[in-house]
């Protein structure tokens, strides 16, 4: 066996390691959020030390199924994405966007002022990575910045954690953002949980991230440690069980007028819980309302979903009434017309909609059936 | 000096209603002046604002004013929601919210040396008076100029005074056709589409704006393209639920665009393929 | 000089009867006559024996119901360029509606009992004829339908 050779690049941490690492993000004044278990899931909350991650939990995915199970080995990441999204902490599901009080004549708005949070997400997958660029295509680098959004954004750092056992339902690899990550974090980790000795693999990827990590009780990472990483990630590779048709986007717009779309009805619950775990998924609506007196009136902006019927209303009536043209709306702005609206797909490959679905609806093998139907004809 | 969207996108600028003039039973003008002075409301025919009316909400209009007048910022609007319900009951002196201008124009620049047909519907009057104008006070750089104007009955005829005013110039054709009439109506009763069957105008070189209900802009396409008018010469005017106007929201989505920035102009050739599948 | 225009020299140019051989122009002006009517005139009312159809040449027809303790209601407007008149093909060869100048109208009328006769020794001088009429009625049932769709209507 050959000696092992330190890199400059990859160190290593240990366990107290890494809660060093949550200590000085506090230190810094930030919220760090990261997984926790709650409610019989993994899903986002404070963290402010190790001993909070969820050690030795385990998910099991499957198209509408959830569970957990507690595993021997200790490891702080060996589960999978959860309902929650990183965009909760930076485009809040609730906001009011400003206030506004009657005058002499007249009104005034206040724009909402509360402050920007410092935050550190802890645990960011690619696929969220991939979801972070993609929301800040569509809030933050078009015509119009969404000010919250650009300044949480600026304000968070990610560190993010390389995927070395894919959950149940995801299929990055086809979408082409993991399971390692490439870009798009400050310090980036893989985890190794071993018998004797359980390490995570650090790089950093931005100043921010080489400062954190050069305050942290960390060793070079050996050949073997960065091999026994790779061999993880490979492994991981080939383990994801579904994937996505690569000409997905082509076949959604050749299939609009597809019979598909009623059988998906037939099954599609228009629950909306797709478009609230999807970590892309952007759609909002805002609501004007006004205090007893009338004198004081604000702005609300709410997540919405294409799944409801008021999503589309214009005077006199809905535009999608059906459930088959509602989820038609969801997979191709998803899946093709995000191409054409921000040059990239708005699908991760994380899979979460295929979990959270009720009713197990299956976006690769949607897409795969409206393919395999309009491919006949 | 102009006024434009603030910095904060979202963030309604309160303009005082000088003026309110009602149209049709169910349709009115506001006049409307920013409150804290800003001059003149630049913008370009097509484009539309967001109206706020406080607590009750907001929704898009389309301006109706003269572009190149340094006067108030016009809008026409018909009362069918809360909202537009709520305008309707103010008064000159009160006070509304604008947030502006948004979303694309009439390509007039790239209808210069053509004849330009302007289809239009219903209310749809109020989103072409802009380019009309315009049209008119660049008259030399176009060729014919036609105006065809389909209503639901005579007493739905929009802007009549100024339609009369219109027809009566040289430089100009206006026909307009009601879609049912008693005997006191002395103009057309048929289709908006009929007009264009007849009009004179040269298909293989006119640009057509069309603007009304998006099922008699279905119509008006298939007789513009029956008369030979290419695909990329013609421009429709699209209407979908709009919250932000500035793309955060997504309920405007038509296909792979969004309305209240990608339109709502738009080149029919562009949504061509999306305009007649169901519930897009 | 004022030259009178024959009806076959008319009839040859109205859109109608575009591309039809000489001869069987000359058969149809055989049956067409000028006929004019001052605003407020009818050309035809409703129950009335339908023995002629129409082209128009100049001014506006309206088609229209009388409507009991209302003005009439107005179908349609016709002009030049336009059709109209086929219940003499149809039983019981009766005007469906009223057809009333709304200006000065000039028509050519087509005589229906000429026609059939010319119909029954020469069906090819039928088929022209019906090629003819049959997208002026497929192109008035479309506009009727178009404006059963209500489309200006204020959401309810």
């Amino acid at each position: 066996m050959s000696r092992p050779v330190a890199t400059a690049d990859v160190r290593t941490i240990d366990r107290e390691g890494l809660d060093a690492l949550i200590r000085a993000l506090g230190a810094q004044g930030r919220r760090v959020i990261g997984p926790v278990l709650r409610d019989g899931a993994i899903v986002t909350g404070p963290v402010t030390s190790v001993d909070d991650l969820p050690a030795g939990v385990v998910d099991h995915q499957e198209a509408g199924g959830y569970h957990l199970e507690g595993q021997g080995n200790g490891a702080l990441f060996h589960h999978g994405v959860g309902p929650h999204t990183w965009k909760r902490y930076l485009y809040p599901p609730v906001r009011t966007l400003w206030t506004a009080r009657r005058v002499r004549r007249g009104f005034e708005t206040t724009p909402n002022a509360e402050p920007t949070p410092r935050q550190a997400f802890l645990g960011v997958r690619g696929c969220d990575l991939a979801a972070l660029s993609a929301l800040d295509r569509v809030l933050r680098d078009g015509p119009y910045a969404d000010p919250c959004y650009a300044a949480c954004r600026a304000e968070a750092l990610v560190i993010a954690v390389n995927c070395t056992r894919p959950g149940g339902t995801c299929f990055c690899v086809s979408m082409g953002g993991g399971p390692k990550v490439a870009a798009g974090y400050d310090l980036a980790l893989t985890e190794l949980p071993g018998e004797d000795r359980h390490v995570l693999l650090v790089e950093a990827g931005s100043e921010a991230g080489a400062a954190l990590l050069a305050g942290l009780p960390s060793e070079p990472a050996d050949r073997a440690a960065l091999a026994a990483a790779e061999a993880r990630l490979a492994e991981a590779v080939d383990s994801m069980g579904r994937d996505m048709i690569p000409d997905v986007a082509q076949v959604l717009r050749d299939g609009l007028t597809s019979g598909h779309w009623d059988d998906v009805a037939r099954r599609c619950l228009s629950c909306a819980n797709c478009t609230l775990v999807c970590p892309t998924c952007f759609c909002s609506t805002v609501e004007d309302v006004t205090d007893l007196t009338g004198g004081e009136a604000r702005r609300e902006r709410r997540w919405d979903s294409c799944f409801t019927l008021d999503f589309s209303y214009i005077h006199g009536g809905h535009i999608r009434r059906g459930g088959d043209s509602r989820y038609r709306q969801w997979i191709t702005h998803k899946l093709a017309h995000w191409h054409d609206q921000f040059g990239t797909s708005g699908c991760t490959g994380c899979g979460r909609c295929i979990t959270w679905c009720p009713v197990g609806i299956d976006i690769t093998e949607e897409a795969k059936a409206i393919k395999n139907r309009e491919g006949r004809t | 000096m102009s006024v434009t969207a603030a910095a904060d996108p979202m963030l309604p600028e309160p303009f005082g209603i000088l003026r309110k003039r009602r149209e049709l039973s169910d349709t009115f003008t506001l006049e409307l002046s920013p409150l804290h002075g800003g001059g003149t409301f630049a913008f370009r025919p097509g484009q539309f604002n967001m109206l706020y009316v406080f607590g009750v909400g907001e929704i898009p209009i389309s301006i109706s004013g003269d572009p190149e007048d340094d006067g108030p910022l016009v809008h026409t609007i018909r009362a069918v929601g809360t909202v537009s319900g709520a305008l309707r009951d103010m008064e000159a002196g009160d006070v509304i919210g604008v947030r502006g201008p948004f979303g694309s124009a009439w390509p007039v620049e790239e209808a210069e040396g053509r004849d330009v047909v302007l289809v239009t519907g219903g209310v749809g009057l109020a989103p072409m008076r802009p380019v009309i104008h315009h049209l008119l006070a660049h008259r030399q750089r176009y060729g014919k100029l036609l105006i065809l104007y389909g209503a639901r009955t005579p007493e739905d005829v929009l802007f009549r005074k100024q339609l009369e005013q219109w027809r009566s110039r040289f430089d100009m054709f206006v026909d307009v056709t009601v879609d049912r009439a008693t005997g006191k109506w002395r103009g057309r009763v048929g289709v908006v589409t009929k007009l264009i069957a007849r009009a004179g105008f040269d298909p293989h070189d006119a640009a057509a704006f069309v603007c009304g209900p998006e099922v008699m802009m279905r119509f008006s396409v298939q007789a513009l393209n029956e008369r030979g008018v290419a695909d990329e010469r013609i421009h429709l005017s699209m209407e979908r639920n709009m919250k932000c106007a500035v793309g955060f929201c997504g309920h405007c989505q038509f296909g792979g665009q969004f309305v209240c920035k990608d339109g709502p102009v738009f080149r029919f050739d562009a949504i061509r393929d999306i305009f007649s599948v169901w519930e897009v | 000089m004022v030259r009178i225009e024959g009806l076959e020299r008319i009839l040859r140019e109205h859109p109608f009867f575009e591309g039809l051989s000489a001869d069987y122009q000359d058969l149809f002006a055989g049956c067409a006559a000028n006929e004019r009517f001052e605003a407020g005139g009818f050309v035809g009312r409703e129950g009335e024996p339908a023995n002629k159809f129409y082209l128009v040449r100049h001014g506006i027809v309206a088609l229209e119901y009388a409507v009991p303790a209302r003005p009439p209601l107005v179908l349609e407007t016709l002009e030049e360029g336009d059709v109209f008149g086929w219940s003499w093909m149809v039983p019981p060869h009766t005007w469906a509606f009223d057809v009333r100048a709304m200006t000065l109208v000039r028509l050519i009328s087509l005589d229906a009992e000429c026609l059939r006769g010319k119909f029954e020794s020469d069906h090819r001088l039928g088929y022209e004829l019906f090629r003819r009429f049959v997208p002026v009625v497929a192109k008035r049932l479309a506009a009727a339908r178009m404006r059963l769709l209500d489309m200006y209507d204020s959401p309810k």
